[in-house]
């Protein structure tokens, strides 16, 4: 099976900006909702997502009888997206949703009993989008090689991508799978990792200096891509774009990402400190008259 | 007594790898993945006649977890295989989050398991994985008896659904299950009927309980003896059954008194029929070197023990 991307459905820089602020107002709402969560992560992550789901990545198009995208686990025929980070699941829910997978008045439910918005994200309860629970840092890379795997097996040309934090290259597990996709030539995979230099006890200079992450994969055999600032939707268009022109050459593909962690409310920038506060209904309101209503609230 | 022969000992692992070889030829979606120890799995003739199908993995056990994950997301059928000791607790996490909680149809297939690995020592001698995947929820636990029951369980799971952990061992023991056996998941092996106690035994301690048994039987002593090869789900159906007639338990594993086979019989009697019950297994300690025969026999993990605590259950009745 082979899913083409609908050209029409291709969204233009100025569109994304216009869905990527939608999604922010999506990220704080929904955290000020149930008074927990991690905004600052999901934030500064919110270009590269809405990038990938809006724009770059092919995925099936049809719809089924209830209206909303036909969502295959095994992603067949489609490219893949792993979010190995998995406490940034706000921004996980608010794209997959605003995409078409589920509908937007269920991102009310967000972290509250019985709701298939698991704080962290989760195939258990069966939501449309999710293909592996995160959360417990450094798996998802390893899941993400594994898709790839598999799709070099099936012959199946689909890109499968991953997003992971840079706090979380501090994980092991993390090592053992940038060994592997070089070893098995995943030139079909493209990794992302946040370069925010945040992470929850502070700087991640201060807290566990894991140094030049870039030189770490090249060592490893990544090829890799520069994104300046993945604040700025043009520039993470082009770093994609760059990425994907990489496949097939026998490398797997890193693309270092800068960003502001809490990007969009300026209060939540330049720190650390929400990395997993939730804003109180003042700080709310103040988030929200930064971040334009384009698509409409949930 | 029913009898029980022998005609060759093998080793367990060996059953596996058998078991895998005939996947290979039948199952399509089945791959093996290995962390550098392929001739210690016995998974040559799988990746000799499916090279594509096989993923080494090198030390990287963690990695090798949450690649099978992926590899199952994408609709294969992965057998993640390494020793127990780096297939259970040294990747618990990663089983738990990118298997069990996202139910990914990974069979988690080890050996080496227990004492019987011997000289190693206790580093290598897990005795506490039968208990970590017990707790962990949707896993099946299967931890057969013989080659032939290995190569069977490996087999059955290829077409059961869903994470499970496949355990067995390093020594040769006797083969005395058929070799065309259907092996059910979650099924009791009734090994031979009996009144007078129920034997629950599993892997390496049936032949040991089939061995006490006869010697019971010298001495006038009817003994009922299970297999529980699937150690989760429990044929609690099975246990129940043979208590209400017998009245009392022994149970018997190359694992940890603690959190083991004994524990979930145990549990499953002070819930629906208290009966007395002695347990056979290692009690709160770690193994050491010596070969599998002697450390058996140090850890009171063998037919002369199972005897012993045969008697004292029965006064307790």
């Amino acid at each position: 099976m082979i899913i083409k991307r609908k050209d029409e459905k291709m969204k233009s820089v100025n569109e994304l900006n216009e869905i990527v602020s939608q999604v922010r107002r999506d990220i704080v709402r929904m955290v000020h909702a149930c008074q927990s969560g991690h905004p600052g992560g999901s934030l500064g992550c919110a270009d590269i997502v809405t990038t990938l789901y809006f724009r770059e990545m092919n995925i099936n198009e049809e719809t089924g009888t209830d209206g909303f995208l036909k969502f295959s686990r095994s992603g067949e025929g489609e490219d893949m997206f792993f979010l190995s980070n998995g406490h940034i699941s706000p921004l996980f829910y608010s794209v997959l949703a605003r995409r078409g997978y589920f509908a937007v008045s269920e991102l009310a439910t967000f972290r509250k009993i019985n709701s298939r918005l698991q704080g962290h994200p989760a195939t258990h309860e069966h939501l449309p989008g999710i293909r592996v629970a995160s959360g417990s840092l450094g798996q998802g890379l390893s899941v993400a090689a594994g898709a790839a795997k598999a799709k070099k097996i099936k012959g199946d040309d689909g890109t499968v991508f991953v997003l992971m934090g840079d706090g979380e290259q501090q994980e092991g597990q993390i090592w053992e799978a940038a060994q592997f996709a070089p070893h098995y030539k995943l030139d079909n995979l493209v990794a992302i990792v946040d370069w925010n230099k945040q992470q929850i006890d502070g700087p991640t200079d201060k807290v566990m200096n894991n140094r030049d992450i870039k030189a770490k994969y090249e060592a490893f055999g990544w090829a890799t891509v520069d994104l300046a600032d993945g604040n700025d939707i043009q520039q993470v268009v082009d770093a994609v774009t760059k990425a994907k022109a990489l496949k097939g050459q026998g490398q797997p593909i890193v693309i270092l990402m800068k960003s502001e962690m809490g990007f969009g409310v300026d209060f939540m920038m330049h720190t650390h400190k929400w990395h997993g506060t939730a804003p109180n209904d003042e700080q709310l309101a103040k988030a929200l008259e930064q971040l334009p209503q384009t698509l409409g609230d949930y | 007594m029913k009898k029980y022969t022998y005609t060759e000992k093998k080793d367990t692992r060996s059953g596996f790898g058998a078991g895998m070889a005939e996947l290979g030829k039948t199952h399509p979606k089945v791959m093996a993945l290995c962390a550098d120890l392929v001739a210690s799995l016995k998974l040559d003739a799988f990746i000799k006649d499916n090279p594509e199908r096989f993923v080494q993995c090198g030390i990287a056990e963690a990695n090798m977890i949450g690649v099978s994950a992926g590899l199952a997301i994408s609709g294969f059928v992965p057998y993640a295989t390494t020793f127990a000791n780096f297939g259970s607790g040294r990747v618990y996490d990663q089983i738990r989050q990118s298997v069990a909680y996202s139910d990914t149809n990974v069979k988690i297939a080890v050996s080496h398991a227990g004492l019987t690995l011997g000289e190693d020592g206790a580093t290598h001698q897990i005795l506490e994985d039968l208990a970590m995947m017990r707790a962990m929820p949707g896993m099946t636990v299967i931890n057969p008896c013989d080659y032939n029951q290995t190569k069977a369980a490996t087999i059955a799971l290829a077409d059961h659904v869903g994470p499970a952990y496949l355990r067995f061992g390093r020594p040769v023991v006797p083969v005395f299950t058929a070799a065309d056996q259907k092996f059910e998941i979650g099924k009791a092996w009734m090994v031979n009927e009996g009144k007078d106690v129920t034997i629950v035994a599993t892997g390496h301690l049936v032949w040991e309980a089939i061995q006490a048994g006869e010697l019971l039987e010298r001495e006038g002593i009817d003994a009922e003896i299970i297999n529980i090869h699937t150690i989760k789900p429990l044929d609690e159906e099975a246990i129940l059954k043979s208590v209400a007639k017998t009245g009392c338990v022994v149970t018997a594993e190359e694992h940890q008194l603690n959190g083991g086979l004994g524990d979930a019989v145990c549990q499953l009697l002070s819930r629906y029929r208290p009966s007395p019950v002695e347990m056979i297994g290692v009690d709160n300690s770690f193994g050491e070197s010596g070969t599998p025969a002697q450390l058996m026999e140090k850890y009171g993990l063998n037919a002369a023990s199972i005897v012993e605590k045969v008697k004292k259950v029965i006064n307790r009745k």
